[in-house]
């Protein structure tokens, strides 16, 4: 194959790639369950990729003592570790707290990061029903849930945050591609 | 304050004299200077740089060693790319020790042909070298503040420019096969909090990387050997280190480093969120704060500038705190997405002199003032913070932030 026709066909793939019906190089091959299980589990604001199990207010609230406390303080308000309650209504203010409560517009996102970064020098320790069990306990701290609600799958994606609608795209000007250097 | 300042000729000679004297030589004979005739060090298998050479990253204070930020010593750079080893860092679960041959990247979800590649086979793809500026989203955060950064490496040194070598992620979309109604691939990391963020599939289609080389070797650790995305232009973060997997999904995930951080918060109380890109931005590094001119006459006045939306197109400088500017010369080629060293003949005659410059990139955009960015953005954003940084050159030659 001469350069040129090189040159077309790698023109030709880079302009058309979702095209693309058939693999072009053949490496790799299909994932094993083992390895999509080490993958940490990604948790869409839908609820997509939450496990079984479910957690209530009460468990977490023994979770926290145990596992969280030490550096988010016994009640969520921040040591070594940021705070996590309060700060409602702060946002406009000069002095903004911003908070789970406060800020954090999903609460799918404190599923997700507890479960992948929590507790800070053992991410991974928390099983998923004491993953439900430490979001149910931070949520309630911030009046966002009834001490007698449990979390699980189903609700989890439902509780709506207070500052849900607090977010807006970035309004800057958009740039064109720029794909060579 | 001493050991980020460039060094001066006083210095060395200072430096000079006491190697003569024999007060410095680290490695006993390995010293040839004022030596001739004397034999030197003999070869090594990895390089090393001289003894007198000082420049270190700084590393902001923070609870836990594993998780913070460290800055690059923009003051001592020269030319347009940063040595790996003083690229900054931004971690947050400390830095994996990953062996390559049992590291592998798995794409999926919404995709036709689920892959898991090793590096060796990801190494077997045709691949591409791109030299490009890094910054962190959190760069000049100091400088929202009402008392600014104090010298250029605490205020403006999450800010890096390497040579990136690896494959387009777009090569790869196209071998898994995107299905219809995707529009968004979640990266994340292998480090022991597994970073994730979520990516627009237009941007993974457009020019992000899947980089296992920085500045002709393998990405070095702190920067996520073996492999890492390079998202050209856009906050730091993005660039996901130590990248373990890719999920091609029909929604952004929304993940705690896409709305706790790296989210803008305005005055209104409403936040700027998905704010990927890294506006125009320039900042002399010499003179700059707690550095000393040891004398009148002639220097090299020196910075640099980029802009992830293209090409610096000019630098301007202020001389006399922005009542006038002058055009730098621009330093070629100049790279789109990549550091321009800007340079500027200047003679100091012991008069003060406030000293600032300003980047136009080739979108038009110039950089704004720090007074223009707090007027539409207030103070509690804290990151993207693009502004000017004025230097103050003292009458003895000092030179301090505009706060001091």
């Amino acid at each position: 194959m001469s350069t040129r026709s090189v040159i077309v066909v790698l023109w030709l793939a880079a302009a058309v790639p979702l095209a693309a019906q058939s693999p072009t190089y053949g490496v790799g091959r299909p994932p094993t369950p083992e390895e999509i299980r080490g993958l940490g589990a990604a948790i869409a604001p839908d609820g997509a990729g939450l496990p079984e199990g479910s957690g209530t207010v009460a468990a977490g609230r023994e979770l926290f003592a145990a596992q969280c406390s030490r550096c988010h303080g016994p009640n969520g308000e921040g040591n070594v570790g940021p705070i996590l309650v309060g700060g409602q209504g702060t946002l406009a203010s000069p002095k903004p707290l911003k908070t789970v409560g406060s800020y954090w517009p999903y609460a799918t996102t404190l599923w997700d990061y507890i479960n992948r970064a929590m507790p800070f020098d053992q991410p991974g320790l928390l099983k998923p029903p004491e993953v439900y069990a430490a979001v149910a306990y931070v949520l309630n701290l911030n009046g966002v849930i009834r001490a007698d609600q449990v979390v699980d799958a189903k609700s989890l994606p439902k509780i709506v945050m207070p500052n849900r609608n607090g977010f807006i795209p970035d309004p800057r000007p958009k740039t064109p591609s720029r794909k060579a250097n | 304050m001493t050991e980020y300042k460039r060094s001066t000729r006083r210095d060395v000679l200072r430096v000079g004299a006491a190697a003569t004297a024999g007060l410095l030589v680290p490695h006993g004979d390995a010293l040839a200077l004022d030596t001739p005739g004397k034999l030197g060090a003999p070869l090594g298998p990895y390089g090393e740089r001289s003894p007198f050479e000082k420049a270190v990253r700084w590393r902001r204070d923070s609870k836990t060693p594993e998780a913070g930020s460290s800055f690059s010593p923009l003051q001592d750079s020269v030319g347009t790319l940063t040595p790996s080893s003083l690229h900054y860092e931004r971690h947050h679960s400390g830095i994996p020790t990953i062996d390559p041959s049992q590291h592998r990247l798995v794409i999926h979800g919404m995709v036709d042909r689920p892959l898991s590649l090793s590096i060796e086979e990801i190494r077997r793809l045709p691949s591409v070298t791109r030299t490009l500026f890094l910054e962190c989203g959190g760069n000049s955060g100091s400088e929202w503040a009402e008392k600014t950064g104090v010298d250029v490496q605490r205020s403006y040194g999450l800010l890096s420019g390497s040579e990136w070598t690896g494959i387009p992620l777009s090569l790869l979309l196209a071998e898994v096969g995107v299905r219809p109604g995707a529009s968004w691939v979640i990266a994340e990391g292998a480090d022991a909090c597994r970073m994730e963020r979520s990516i627009p599939l237009a941007k993974a289609m457009d020019n992000s990387l899947l980089a296992f080389g920085q500045n002709g070797e393998a990405i070095r650790p702190n920067q996520g050997y073996p492999l890492r995305l390079i998202n050209p232009g856009w906050e730091g973060n993005t660039n996901v280190k130590w990248l373990h997997s890719l999920k091609v999904t029909n929604q952004a995930y929304m993940a705690r480093d896409e709305t706790a951080k790296y989210t803008e918060l305005m005055p209104d109380g409403k936040a700027w969120m998905f704010t990927y890109e890294m506006d125009a931005k320039s900042v002399i590094t010499f003179p700059s704060g707690g550095q000393v001119l040891p004398r009148r006459g002639l220097y090299e006045l020196t910075g640099l500038a980029w802009s992830g939306r293209g090409r610096i197109e000019r630098v301007e400088v202020t001389l006399d705190g922005g009542r006038s500017w002058v055009n730098a010369h621009l330093q070629e080629p100049r790279l789109p997405i990549a550091l321009t060293r800007f340079r500027l003949p200047w003679r100091f005659d012991g008069r003060e002199a406030t000293i600032a410059s300003r980047a136009t990139d080739d979108t038009g955009y110039v950089q704004p003032t720090r007074e223009a960015l707090i007027a539409q953005r207030g103070t509690n954003s804290n990151y993207h913070f693009n502004g000017m940084k004025f230097w103050i050159v003292r009458a003895d030659g000092t030179v301090t932030n505009v706060d001091a």
